[in-house]
């Protein structure tokens, strides 16, 4: 916007906010004359909660009915964070703040919330199979105190992601993939789970997923450090990192 | 009644905390307006008796987006500190 002329510049405004007027007044036409769901599936879903292994309608359908969807979800946060990954300078960053706030009072709260959180992750993940909670929710939860370490310096940034971090970022997806490809060998399609095991796949497939979302929500803070933000003296200690990893795989 | 007051007003609020974060031109500011934005919308979702949501955005909406839009920002503010040549950490 910066290289265009001022006189330009001002005709091009009225121009853009009277097509964003029309989109919106489009979209909220199109909204109303969408023809109103004549099939609730709110009474289906009800219909089909025992055979689904779980008591909760929302957990039924993210990793019963609709399991196809939340196995790509998982995929995409690993694309995303394999993205990140890939575009991480090569030595260790943010290494320029050692320890941001180490005063007493946070390092006891630290202490004090961090148990309180796996706590609550825990809860989230075993509540969701009869009540609001779930696997995203309990990660999410647990990232959130991945990023208070991170912040108060307690876990340090990596050079690249070691063999167990790697691990933690596959794992959701590939015990997702196996438990999914299980009932082909019984003859049925994928993701089909039989009504008597259901319950006990659906825990393992969350269980597996939540750790693995709150690796990858941690990586995506800790990891996230382009190049071009790091200040001359981090530079310059990045520098030596950088030529002994050009010897590794 | 009270209900729908309540309900109203969290409907205006949430469109006037919209319009106060598209229109502010601090980044700082408009990501605080926008982790007050995810958490009324909280209660939004919770109104709307979905309280699956509700917790999905509190947890990822407005906890783990805030801290990393705010990490960006601290970013961004300080590269731009530095190339006006007013760095403060040398």
């Amino acid at each position: 916007m910066s290289a265009v002329e001022p006189e330009e510049h001002g005709l091009i405004r009225p121009i853009a906010a009277a097509l964003a007027s029309a989109l919106g007044i489009g979209l909220i036409v199109a909204i109303f004359a969408l023809p109103r769901p004549v099939v609730g599936l709110a009474a289906l879903v009800a219909a089909h909660l025992e055979e689904s292994g779980v008591r909760h309608p929302v957990t039924a359908v993210l990793l019963n009915y609709r399991g196809y969807d939340t196995l790509l979800e998982i995929a995409v946060l690993l694309l995303a964070v394999l993205g990140v990954s890939a575009f991480r300078p090569a030595g260790p960053v943010a290494t320029y703040r050692p320890r941001p706030d180490s005063g007493p009072v946070l390092a006891a709260l630290i202490r004090l919330i961090i148990p309180l959180i796996v706590l609550t992750a825990g809860y989230l993940l075993w509540a969701g199979a009869h009540r609001p909670g779930g696997a995203f929710q309990a990660a999410a939860v647990l990232a959130g105190g991945g990023v208070l370490l991170r912040l108060t310096g307690l876990i340090p940034s990596f050079r690249s992601p070691p063999l167990w971090l790697r691990m933690a970022l596959f794992l959701g997806f590939d015990v997702f993939l196996i438990v999914a490809a299980l009932p082909l060998g019984e003859g049925s399609r994928l993701l089909e789970y039989r009504a008597a095991r259901a319950g006990i796949a659906i825990l393992v497939v969350e269980s597996a997923l939540t750790l693995s979302i709150a690796a990858i929500l941690v990586t995506l803070f800790v990891g996230a450090a382009p190049s071009r933000i790091r200040n001359k003296r981090s530079t310059e200690s990045a520098r030596l990192p950088q030529n002994d990893r050009a010897g590794q795989p | 009644m009270p209900g729908e007051t309540v309900d109203i007003l969290l409907a205006a609020i949430l469109i006037w905390i919209a319009w106060r974060t598209e229109i502010t031109a601090d980044l700082f500011k408009a990501v605080v307006l926008l982790i007050i934005f995810g958490l009324l919308m909280t209660l939004a979702w919770v109104r709307l008796n979905a309280p699956d949501i509700a917790l999905a955005e509190t947890a990822i909406g407005t906890g783990l987006t805030g801290a990393l839009l705010l990490d960006a920002v601290a970013h961004i503010t300080g590269k731009r500190r530095r190339r006006l040549g007013r760095s403060d950490r040398s």
